[in-house]
């Protein structure tokens, strides 16, 4: 790999990544929101109006950094991958343009509504608005997926040219959007979406209990969260297992790495374990034949190992993309235990006592987000050297226009700002929390708090 | 070729995509030109309610870039490619200014103390100025033409884009926003606010009419090519005269303090002047001044029919939604700022 290529690899894989940690809590916190403001209409309860209030401040924070971060997306694919752009520019691009004119545009123009329209707007209509912007950070990351899933298994396109002017034009637009794994994919990261938002309001939830703070509001919030977190947990063992079976079906050489399997055999299902790729070894807590059992139902079916694909056209980086994998898929039954649990208590009114428990949810706010980032590591990295599936080599699809040493320029740039940016995000969400929510002065439960009417 | 209306698809892209930038240049170019004036302001007061004027738009005006930059990936890759690779270093300073002015404008209030607003203040006021200059500056190089050779590779150096004309393109960009902007600001202001918006936009506007009789003159002598056009269409002279009176008229909308009219006057100078570079464009994109074969054509460039013509579909479509969003949005915020427990 030369240096252009390397450095462009770990800007993008930065960039993304640090990005990714603010719309999945967008979308998630979008839909508690909406139930919030909901029952807040329905009930007229004014305690649902604190809480639509106070996680609006919160969902503002990371939204603007979402966006922020997210341009920086947009225009990566032209600056540092240019051939890339030109190459699927008639499939991906009208995919991003979608995105632009159906989705972002109709979050951010209600957002502001949302924010600084109490007083403008009747209650209706700033409900309204806060579906508007949920409905819109879906629709987002419905169009982004797509494009993405494109580029894992390509449909609906032929290519036009050859050597460096090939390029893939769409022939079939609905096929292209509707392609193999766009439904399973999108249905996998909107579900890790609902989780990382749903945590979020788990945990500060939980840590208000905890400080005998708002705990009316709290309760009803962890409660409502709670069944969001707890549908989606399941929902994700279900999208998780159809994502595997389109990565078995057109990335055949995916699975073989996420499992460490070498050998074309009967493949085990791994539970924890560790892969030595030099010696094409893999060993750790496994089930037998399990793998084989998940693909064809049968515990002695071969499964294609990786020595079955060549060289050239494996992954690179076996054992981490084995470790990724293994680290979410144990965080997801994590979360459906720590989900079930929880309900079983709520049932028997025991729940919000339990101080360990409450404990551990302020803490899991980690989960689903490590979960989110390893899953795209295990998608992303197993899919290379390909950056197009089969199509076009990630080697093959960067500027040519761009020098080494500029890349390390704006790398190390990106670098400090986005850590610079990180650590004002905790700073400030952290003294939001601390804030805490404003609570109508004569209400009784929470004698310590005194209206403040702070600018967000 | 498939024409729509006697124009084929390429065309209908390059005049949508002209339309998109001239949309962003005139809405976040108000909110930029407002940061960029933003320590001019002294008081805290002051400075809260410039900050707030902007607080609920400006972030449904950076769409119109997200989308701009969409449609050109979307509909002429080959250009997304080109462009934003050989401009590396420009755009990725255009990203950081982006990121900064976005957290200046969601961090500044959310302490109190004096260091901490000055510092976002100041941030807030470099990062719109920065973007405003990088605009100009990518903008000043496209009209002269970039290197590129038969193969569309740049041939170029970096420190050549910081060429005396671009720099000049880039000022007069900053000077038309901060002129957009102050009107915009006197529009949401009263009291003495609204008085001191008054000064500055006298002066931001003999500072604007100054760069723009310069660099109308600049382009005449040095860029001949932007010319052609007028040789062979001499209609076309009615747009740079349009332009000159609309400048002449937003002066006299200044002086009798109708700030509404000098806004749209401001607004419309934005989109002649973009309508004026790319009808020295068409049918080109980008211009090499290295090699003619360089240039590339919306032809060259544009993306299939067939995905052109979906795409117009959902510009037909969305296009309209995304201006009654526009719409309703700014008019839910109508009137002069008044500071509320959400504000900035």
């Amino acid at each position: 790999m030369d240096n252009v290529e390397i450095l462009s690899r770990i800007q993008f894989a930065f960039t993304i990544a640090f990005h990714y940690i603010y719309p999945p809590l967008s979308i998630g916190l979008g839909v508690c929101l909406v139930f919030m403001e909901g029952l807040y209409l329905k009930t007229k309860d004014k305690v649902y109006e604190e809480l639509t209030r106070f996680w609006i401040r919160i969902f503002a924070l990371i939204f603007g950094i979402g966006v922020a971060t997210g341009i920086v997306m947009e225009f990566e694919f032209g600056t540092n991958w240019a051939v890339y752009s030109r190459y699927v520019g008639d499939i991906f691009g009208s995919a991003l343009a979608a995105e632009g004119i159906f989705a972002f545009a109709l979050e951010s123009a209600f957002l502001g509504i949302l924010i600084f329209g109490w007083n403008r707007v009747s209650p209706r209509v700033h409900f309204l608005s806060t579906v508007l912007v949920a409905l819109g950070s879906m629709f987002s990351a419905l169009w982004i997926v797509v494009a993405n899933s494109w580029q894992q298994t390509p449909a609906g396109y032929r290519i036009e040219g050859t050597g460096m002017q090939a390029r893939a034009v769409v022939t079939d637009f609905w096929e292209m959007v509707l392609n193999p794994s766009s439904i399973q994919r999108y249905s996998h990261v909107l579900i890790g979406a609902f989780l990382a938002g749903s945590f979020l309001v788990l945990s500060v939830s939980a840590w208000y209990i905890m400080k005998r703070k708002y705990v009316v509001h709290s309760q009803k919030a962890f409660t409502i969260a709670l069944w969001v977190a707890a549908i989606s947990s399941l929902g994700q063992l279900f999208t998780g297992h159809q994502s595997a079976e389109v990565v078995t079906k057109y990335q055949p050489a995916k699975l073989a790495t996420m499992e460490g399997h070498f050998e074309t055999a009967p493949a085990d299902l791994y539970i924890l374990g560790w892969v030595d790729a030099k010696n094409q070894q893999t060993t750790g807590l496994k089930i037998p034949g399990g793998l084989s059992f998940l693909v064809h139902q049968d515990f002695k079916k071969p499964i294609p190992g990786l020595n079955s694909f060549k060289p050239e056209n494996r992954p690179g980086a076996i054992n981490f993309v084995f470790q990724t994998y293994h680290l979410m898929v144990g965080i997801g039954m994590t979360l459906i235990g720590l989900c079930g649990l929880a309900l079983f208590l709520l049932y028997r009114k025991k729940l919000f006592v339990n101080r360990w428990l409450m404990a551990v949810f302020v803490g899991s706010v980690l989960l689903p987000q490590i979960a989110n980032q390893v899953g795209w590591y295990t998608a992303e990295v197993g899919r290379q050297p390909w950056v197009v599936y089969g199509l076009l080599r990630t080697s093959d699809a960067l500027s040519q226009a761009v020098k080494a040493e500029h890349v390390l320029i704006s790398l190390i740039l990106f670098t400090l700002v986005y850590i610079i940016l990180f650590v004002l995000f905790i700073y400030l969400l952290n003294k939001k929390i601390q804030h805490g929510l404003d609570v109508s002065p004569e209400d009784p439960e929470t004698p310590r708090s005194k209206f403040n009417p702070s600018p967000i | 070729m498939d024409t729509i209306l006697g124009l084929d698809l390429p065309t209908w892209w390059f005049l949508l995509i002209g339309a998109l930038i001239s949309g962003y240049g005139i809405l976040d170019g108000f909110d930029l030109g407002a940061g960029a004036l933003h320590l001019f302001f002294r008081k805290e007061q002051s400075r809260r309610i410039a900050l707030n004027a902007i607080g609920p738009v400006w972030d449904g005006n950076e769409v119109w870039l997200v989308i701009g930059a969409g449609a050109l990936f979307a509909a002429f890759p080959l250009v997304y490619g080109t462009l934003l690779s050989v401009f590396y270093l420009p755009f990725m300073l255009l990203l950081l200014a982006i990121i900064f002015r976005a957290i200046s404008i969601e961090f500044r209030s959310k302490e109190e103390m004096k260091w901490w607003r000055t510092l976002w203040d100041v941030c807030y006021c470099l990062s719109s100025s920065t973007i405003a200059l990088l605009f100009g500056l990518i903008l000043g190089n496209l009209i002269q033409g970039i290197p590129l050779d038969k193969n569309h590779q740049f041939v170029g150096r970096l420190l050549d884009f910081f060429n005396p004309y671009a720099l000049l393109i880039s000022v007069t960009v900053l000077s038309l926003f901060m002129l957009h902007g102050a009107m915009y600001l006197a529009m949401k202001t009263e009291d003495r606010l609204y008085a001191r918006m008054t000064v500055l936009i006298n002066q931001t506007s003999k500072f604007f009419i100054l760069c723009f009789i310069t660099s109308s003159m600049a382009t005449l002598i040095y860029v001949p090519h932007m010319e052609a056009i007028f040789h062979k269409y001499p209609v076309m002279f009615a747009l740079p005269v349009t332009a000159v009176l609309i400048v002449l008229n937003m002066r006299r909308m200044i002086e009798k303090r109708r700030y509404l009219r000098g806004f749209i006057s401001s607004g419309v100078t934005t989109a002649l002047l973009l309508i004026l570079f790319a009808s020295g464009l068409y049918p080109n994109l980008v211009l090499s001044n290295y090699d003619a074969r360089g240039n590339i054509s919306i032809y060259e460039a544009a993306s299939t029919d067939s995905s052109l013509r979906t795409m117009l579909l959902f510009a037909v479509i969305g296009m309209p939604l995304v201006l009654t969003y526009t719409v309703f949005v700014f008019w839910t915020f109508r009137g002069k700022v008044k500071l509320e427990e959400t504000s900035y």
